[in-house]
């Protein structure tokens, strides 16, 4: 089958939404080996893989869910969750955006997305002439092209076992911490990327683009790639905010970037907060990990994180080949009822490694905000550097901003600089906007913007201009 | 453990002369030490410098009775030269000597027969130990409108009959509204791998200050806990110094509640450790009400296989605005084996606060010691002036200038 033949077959597939047989496909309630057993050979991966996921599961027995974060929630039921389920039938989805929840589509309006996009979002079946499927093979005749994988885990696995069975694991191991292990035992699909030697990607990589990217679920895993020599962007989520099913998400995603490579991680984040009281919303409790393999490689993580009633996260780079280099870039805004404790890892071991963090946090309503980092100069890391800032905004007293840093230097030839601000808006700037004709909103949209400015440098470009409005829709309420 | 602790708190009892009432309470607090023991790094206090481990490793037979019934013979060698002070004597366990000969006897009062208070970090198990073991326990109160004229030391001091490895003072100290203290905590031990568990408490009323200096500056191999709850009141104003040189180890914790208007809170620490030393400050500056304020500068030279850690927390409850919290920690790392930890945490409620943290750690600037070598000293000396330099920066700090050339003088800076 030549690649314009399984275009057509694509296209036919999502025509008809999913096949049948898929659709009432459910792994029983409760996490066991058979359940492990049943997602495996439903996805019908080779032995090497089921191991993997048996050999985690056999480690998340011994585990016990850690509970040394700052935003509690009640407590789990890990016995009562499907851990498998297929994606939902077109039948069960609203069949146009008027069967949307209003509010929803006003924030869609504001963000400035177009229609066609906002239907997409929400699974209603558009036009195929706008439809991403076609806009998304195009893509893929490109980078096929430069020799590119990208694809969903679960193709990987089939198509290209050798890279994956080679990767996978290395970075966030079935030894890792609770929910990194029980995502290795249980994940169900995510995104593979794969960067040849010397490619520098043409175009920003995104899980917007990817077919089936839709309903990955809960229990995401992504594994990228960056042999010697490339260079590659990828995007995850979206600026819309995403509603779901599941109230838990753990996902991994692993990052390996060799000899002078490097990756460039963007996400925005804008699952659904819970209502004003704080009623629902996702726990987004995810595992990001990237190792700079290499000599002189790097890998960044930018991070717009403005969803979700718990994020509880991470980002973290190892930075093992000498020169390697690590940054993080992170803007989290807490609004209403919404929790995070999140923030990042530096591990120097490599010499002339550098690291540079920068974290705006700004906490609003009833909201918590945590930055929890470390940074740690191992012995060996020779002529090390990190330089670490990390400032936070409140609006109100009944919210919290907290700054938690571990900074650990055993390296007398390395340097530690470490600044860390709490204030709140003046109320001069305030005056000041407001006297120029700007609502209070808008003033505080746009002081906002200009604090968290450092960080949406770092995004790219489209996603940049969609992050700035986010980031004055995510406060709304706030003031006043 | 268990059983020796058990043993020694009956032997102890049999004794002394507490009554049935304190020895309950004591016994309460034996108990709740046994279930939890030395804390360990599994405790987010105790993450960096686990004190189980180093117990366990450099005290073989821990042991904890003494003979409180026989007097201690004071060493006078050992007093400080050159200032005149007031005294209290803490030989081996055993208060011996309270001696306010400078001051104005109506004014400061003496209590020996003062109960235990319940009120302490229920978290802590080394607070257990030390109610349970401590001997007899004095608190002094200052009167109203009373400054004391001169500084009173407190004298740690321990010699080779100490029979037990574990000694535990504990001193309550009252500044009734407008008086002022200054306490110098100085230690000498003759004796080597003991542990030392040290616990003041400060009620300052309004208006007073209190000025607290602890000096670790003799060397010894011993085990060196202290904590110091400060609770503030109106305008009142703390100050604490520490250097921190001497012990094998040496955790030093300061938890100051600032609970009156305009009341401030000043934290200097200095940290000078080589050969395998181990030290830690930890602060916690609670800022309760409105405008307060705190400041905080720990500077660290480390050399060869020394290991210092600086864990400093600011709260900031959610009606204490206008609050200005302040904190810095700046260490050299002399050798590829020293190592530095920090852990500045701020947690804060309240919106219109102004709070920042600083952090920096790293090796002697090349470039400094160059200009200076290239004036004419050598190596060791170019050396030697910038740590000077680096490190008189928080002596500085010390407001009471008699004490400040006194701490210059003891540790060795020049200016």
């Amino acid at each position: 089958m030549d690649t314009r033949e399984k275009d057509i077959e694509n296209l036919k597939d999502y025509k008809y939404g999913f096949t049948t047989d898929i659709e009432n496909i459910r792994a029983p309630k409760g996490l066991n080996k058979d359940v492990i057993k049943f997602i495996s050979n439903i996805k019908k991966e080779p032995k090497w893989m089921l191991d993997f996921r048996l050999k985690a599961f056999e480690r998340f027995k011994l585990l016990k869910e850690p509970d040394w974060q700052k935003p509690k929630y009640p407590k789990i039921d890990y016995q009562d969750l499907y851990y498998y389920s297929a994606p939902k039938s077109m039948k069960d989805k609203p069949k146009s955006l008027d069967e949307l929840d209003p509010k929803l589509l006003e924030t869609y309006n504001k963000l400035g997305i177009p229609l066609q996009e906002q239907a997409r979002l929400n699974g209603i079946a558009v036009d195929a002439v706008f439809d991403s499927v076609s806009v998304a093979t195009t893509f893929k005749g490109e980078l096929t092209k430069h020799g590119i994988i990208f694809c969903s885990m679960s193709e990987a696995i089939q198509k290209h076992p050798d890279l994956v069975k080679k990767y996978l694991g290395t970075v966030i191991p079935t030894t890792d911490h609770f929910f990194a292990t029980l995502n290795s035992a249980v994940f169900t699909d995510g995104s593979f990327v794969y960067i040849p030697e010397g490619v520098k990607c043409p175009m920003e990589l995104s899980t917007y683009f990817r077919i089936n990217a839709s309903e990955t679920g809960q229990f995401e895993r992504t594994l990228i790639i960056a042999d010697k020599g490339s260079y590659v962007s990828y995007l995850e989520g979206c600026t819309a905010p995403m509603r779901d099913e599941n109230q838990l998400h753990a996902a991994n995603v692993e990052l390996i970037a060799l000899d002078d490579a490097e990756i460039k991680y963007s996400t925005v984040q804008n699952w659904y907060p819970g209502d004003e009281n704080g009623k629902g919303g996702i726990y987004n409790f995810v595992t990001k990990r990237g190792l700079c393999k290499g000599k002189n490689s790097k890998i960044s993580w930018t991070q717009v994180e403005t969803g979700s009633a718990i994020t509880w996260k991470y980002p973290s780079c190892i930075l093992k080949g000498d020169n390697s280099i690590g940054e993080f870039y992170s803007i989290a805004i807490t609004n209403n009822h919404q929790k995070a404790d999140t923030g990042t890892k530096m591990i120097h071991l490599g010499k002339n490694t550098k690291s540079k963090i920068i974290s705006k946090g700004i906490s609003a309503g009833f909201s918590d905000m945590t930055y929890r980092g470390l940074v740690d100069i191992n012995s060996k890391a020779k002529n090390s550097s990190n330089y670490t800032q990390c400032d936070s905004l409140l609006m109100g007293n009944k919210c919290g901003a907290h700054t938690v840093p571990y900074i650990k230097n055993k390296n007398f030839d390395s340097n530690i600089a470490h600044e860390a601000t709490t204030s709140k808006i003046s109320e001069e700037q305030l005056h000041y906007c407001q006297q120029r004709g700007l609502n209070p909103e808008e003033a505080v949209g746009l002081i906002v913007n200009g604090f968290c400015k450092e960080v949406l440098q770092q995004l790219p470009m489209e996603f940049a201009v969609e992050a700035q409005k986010l980031v004055g829709i995510s406060l709304e309420g706030s003031v006043g | 453990m268990k059983e020796q602790l058990k043993t020694d708190f009956a032997k102890i009892q049999k004794v002394s002369s507490f009554s049935d009432k304190d020895v309950e309470t004591k016994r309460f607090y034996l108990n709740k030490f046994i279930e939890r023991g030395f804390p360990n790094r599994k405790l987010e206090n105790w993450k960096f410098l686990d004190l189980d481990k180093i117990i366990n490793k450099s005290i073989n037979e821990l042991s904890f009775y003494n003979d409180y019934s026989t007097t201690n013979k004071i060493d006078t060698s050992i007093f400080i030269d050159g200032l005149e002070h007031n005294k209290i004597i803490f030989i081996n366990g055993r208060i011996e000597k309270i001696d306010f000969s400078y001051e104005d006897k109506n004014q400061i009062e003496i209590f020996d027969d003062f109960k235990i208070d319940y009120k302490f970090d229920n978290n802590n198990s080394l607070i257990d130990l030390n109610k349970a073991f401590s001997n007899k326990y004095f608190k002094i109160l200052i009167k109203k409108g009373y400054s004391i004229k001169k500084p009173l030391i407190i004298y740690h001091l321990t010699n080779e009959k100490m029979k037990s490895k574990n000694i535990n003072l504990r001193l309550d100290f009252e500044l009734e509204q407008n008086s002022s203290l200054k306490l110098i905590d100085f230690f000498s031990d003759i004796t080597d791998t003991n542990f030392m568990n040290i616990l003041y408490n400060f009620d300052i009323k309004k208006d007073s200050i209190l000025k607290n200096y602890k000096v670790d500056k003799s060397f010894n191999r011993n085990i060196k806990y202290s904590y110091n709850n400060i609770n503030q009141e109106k305008n009142s104003i703390s100050e604490t110094f520490i250097f921190s040189a001497s012990s094998d180890y040496f955790k030093n914790e300061i938890n100051c509640n600032l609970k009156g208007e305009h009341s401030s809170a000043f934290v200097n620490g200095i940290f000078s450790l080589k050969d395998n030393k181990q030290h830690e400050i930890r602060t916690s500056i609670n800022h309760l009400v409105e405008n307060t304020k705190s400041y905080q500068l720990i500077k660290s030279v480390l050399g060869k296989n020394s290991k210092a850690v600086y864990q400093g927390r600011i709260y900031v409850d959610s009606i204490a605005q206008k609050t200005d919290g302040y904190q810095l920690s700046k260490a050299i790392l002399l050798d590829e084996t020293s190592e530095f930890n920090a852990k500045p945490e701020l947690e804060i409620y309240a919106d219109d606060v102004k709070c920042s943290h600083g952090s920096a750690s790293g090796s002697l600037n090349e470039n400094s010691i160059f200009y200076l070598m290239s004036r004419g000293l050598n190596y060791k000396e170019s050396k030697e002036l910038l740590i000077n330099g680096f490190l008189l920066d928080v002596v500085e700090k010390i407001t009471d200038a008699e004490i400040r050339n006194l701490i210059k003088n003891m540790i060795g800076l020049t200016e």
